[in-house]
């Protein structure tokens, strides 16, 4: 059943959730590339992100009702979504002035351990504050458009849209500003960089924030499309965002934007000829064939 | 009386389920306190030692079983060390794709593969039974010992309720003794193996990996012995607690339960001190076991109720790491025969 006449319709669907996994996988890439370690609690900050979201959409609502025209949501979402993405950002700056800091010269084993913990305590925060069933950001039910043999709703194409946006603001602030480019001087050497009078705490304050802001898109948008947020959103993403970043080169933000597009992609793809309750596998599949293949990832180097 | 009776019924219970968690804490302390390999799929290893054993040792598929597979009823040591030993080959499989990598690689490998298999043990009844669990896993002795027991109570119908209640729970003492046994003889040979010169080889690989390659040792190859040993002892650990809780489920294998609070035990009792491990293990346990409790007098859901423990054991994790990352016992300083004079 199925099979590729299904194809067309699943790239779709993949390039949404691709635009999603890329939102995430920048922020983890950013990290690895600025902190010097693989921050196993990224995909926790897409969670709170989305709570956040949640939080002050349900302020905003009453102040800004309706909605946009064929959207799910309406005006009350986009100052929601800013504020969530700031709250988040000072979320991860927070957590990085009360534990990473005092870690900056440890090992990157010992900043991975510690940031397992900080996935486990913030996840299980938000689900003792929200509860474990899902929360939704919309309960109204979309008409979806046809081209062909292709259905495609409006939040589709609006999450695609803010997702191109977002990465396109990123390449302006790390290709022409001064802070963008004190990151890429920091993530090539950060001795160099700091005799140069670079201020690293600025930067290492900077990467947390833009991480944790695009972290927060990444898990808002996901609520859009999924209707609805559960505490596991993060945990669940957490392969995906690492074989998206794997797959591109670990540290590269350009490859991790590669890498998210392509694991969305070949997970929905994956459905047509696989059981959909495997599609956590192909993310996982692909990355131990990379590993196998190029460990440095498309875009990385030795 | 019987108060007294139910606290060493549950004393009992709670030094299994800790004694199984040393288990668990030793095989990762060869991994991570001996050699630096970072394994955060403990779940996996565990979970497969604990399939693997309920397969080979458990009854074949009854009536209302999904599956069809296995049941052959074989002996329990054979279900222990074939247990052992598949957990092992998973473990040689993964070494082998990402060993020689950065240790990033390994923790997201093995995550993921802990993972992975959660999704097959949820997927393939066949296999697994699925979601209905695997029942009717035997515990070794536990005819004998039932028989023995309800002799005593039939012989004695006099006996205070206290003492009729301890001889009901007497099963737990005898397998509390088979576990203890087995930590034993594991701590005996891991004791060994690490004051060997093979385990000077692998504490030299997790100080300095360059140093340790400059003097002509397999660094690879060392890793990989370490990480299949430590993986084999938590198969290991699977088998000891399937045949304990005689029935499997993938809730026993999340995350948490699987590899998070086994970190913190690791972590919390001192990496590199198999005394640690152990200690570790009980105090953890001891730790989650309480708090427990202590929920229990707060007016909090379930759901929340456990959500605030993790995060506290999340929260000492942190805390142990920031302020005293050696643990509690921290690693022993081996000095050479030669030069101890």
């Amino acid at each position: 059943m199925g099979g590729w006449e299904r194809v067309p319709q699943l790239v779709v669907y993949g390039l949404v959730s691709g635009s999603i996994i890329t939102l995430g996988a920048i922020g983890l890439s950013l990290t690895y590339s600025i902190l010097r370690f693989s921050n196993f609690a990224h995909g926790d900050l897409m969670t709170s992100g989305a709570y956040l979201g949640l939080a002050f959409l349900a302020l905003f609502s009453p102040l800004l009702p309706g909605r946009f025209g064929p959207l799910s949501f309406g005006p009350a979402l986009i100052p929601a979504t800013i504020l969530a993405m700031a709250a988040n950002a000072a979320l991860a700056i927070g957590i990085d002035r009360l534990v990473y800091r005092h870690l900056r010269r440890a090992k990157a084993v010992l900043l991975l351990m510690v940031s397992v913990g900080v996935a486990f305590l913030l996840r299980n925060l938000i689900l003792f504050s929200a509860g474990a069933d899902p929360l939704y950001f919309s309960h109204h039910i979309q008409r979806a458009i046809r081209f062909g043999s292709i259905q495609l709703k409006a939040d589709q194409l609006f999450i695609l849209g803010v997702a191109v946006l977002a990465v396109f603001l990123l390449h302006v602030l790390l290709r022409y500003t001064k802070t963008g480019k004190a990151m890429r001087a920091m993530a090539d050497n950060r001795e160099l960089a700091q005799v140069s009078g670079i201020n690293t705490e600025r930067v290492v304050a900077w990467t947390w924030g833009v991480g944790a802001a695009l972290a927060a898109l990444g898990g808002i948008l996901s609520g859009i499309e999924n209707k609805l947020v559960t505490p596991e959103l993060g945990w669940q993403t957490l392969l995906p965002l690492f074989a998206a970043v794997i797959l591109g080169g670990i540290g590269s933000p350009y490859g991790a934007m590669l890498g998210g597009m392509t694991i969305g992609l070949a997970e929905e793809v994956s459905t047509a000829f696989i059981p959909t309750s495997y599609k956590p596998a192909v993310a996982f599949g692909l990355l131990v064939l990379m590993l196998l293949v190029r460990p440095q990832g498309l875009f990385g180097r030795k | 009386m019987e108060i007294l009776a139910g606290i060493l019924n549950y004393l009992a219970f709670f030094a299994i389920t800790a004694g199984v968690y040393a288990v668990l804490t030793l095989g990762l302390n060869v991994q991570w306190g001996y050699t630096g390999l970072f394994n955060i799929g403990v779940a996996g290893f565990y979970a497969v030692g604990a399939y693997t054993s309920a397969l080979v040792s458990g009854p074949p598929p009854g009536a209302l079983d999904w599956r069809t597979f296995g049941g052959w009823g074989l002996p329990f040591p054979l279900g222990l060390l074939s247990a052992a030993g598949v957990a092992a080959f998973l473990a040689l499989l993964i070494g082998w794709i990402t060993i020689r990598l950065k240790e990033d690689y390994l923790a997201i490998a093995s995550i993921g593969i802990a993972e992975v298999l959660r999704l097959v043990i949820k997927n393939e009844a066949w296999l697994t039974n699925g979601v209905w669990g695997l029942k009717n896993i035997p515990s070794p002795l536990f005819g004998s010992v039932q028989k023995g027991v309800d002799g005593l109570l039939a012989s004695h119908p006099d006996l205070p309720t206290w003492a009729a209640s301890l001889l009901k729970g007497a099963y737990n003492w005898v397998y509390l003794a088979l576990l203890l046994g087995v930590i034993a003889v594991l701590y005996f040979l891991l004791e060994r193996a690490l004051r060997s010169p093979w385990g000077r080889v692998l504490r030299a690989i997790r100080e300095d990996e360059v140093a340790a390659a400059a003097q002509g040792k397999n660094v690879a190859a060392f890793k990989l012995q370490a990480f299949v040993l430590g993986s084999g002892i938590m198969g290991l650990a699977g088998s000891l607690y399937a045949h304990y809780a005689r029935f499997l489920s993938v809730e026993k294998f999340e995350p948490f339960y699987g590899t998070f609070i086994v970190w913190v035990m690791l972590v919390a009792g001192g990496s590199g001190n198999n005394k640690g491990a152990i200690l570790g293990a009980f105090l953890i346990w001891g730790l989650w076991a309480g708090t427990d409790f202590l929920t229990g007098f707060l007016p909090l859901s379930d759901v929340r109720a456990n959500a605030l423990r993790v995060a506290l054991v999340g929260l000492v994790l942190i805390l142990i790491l920031l302020l005293r990352p050696r643990g509690i016992l921290g690693e022993e300083k081996f000095v050479s025969r030669l030069f101890k004079g």
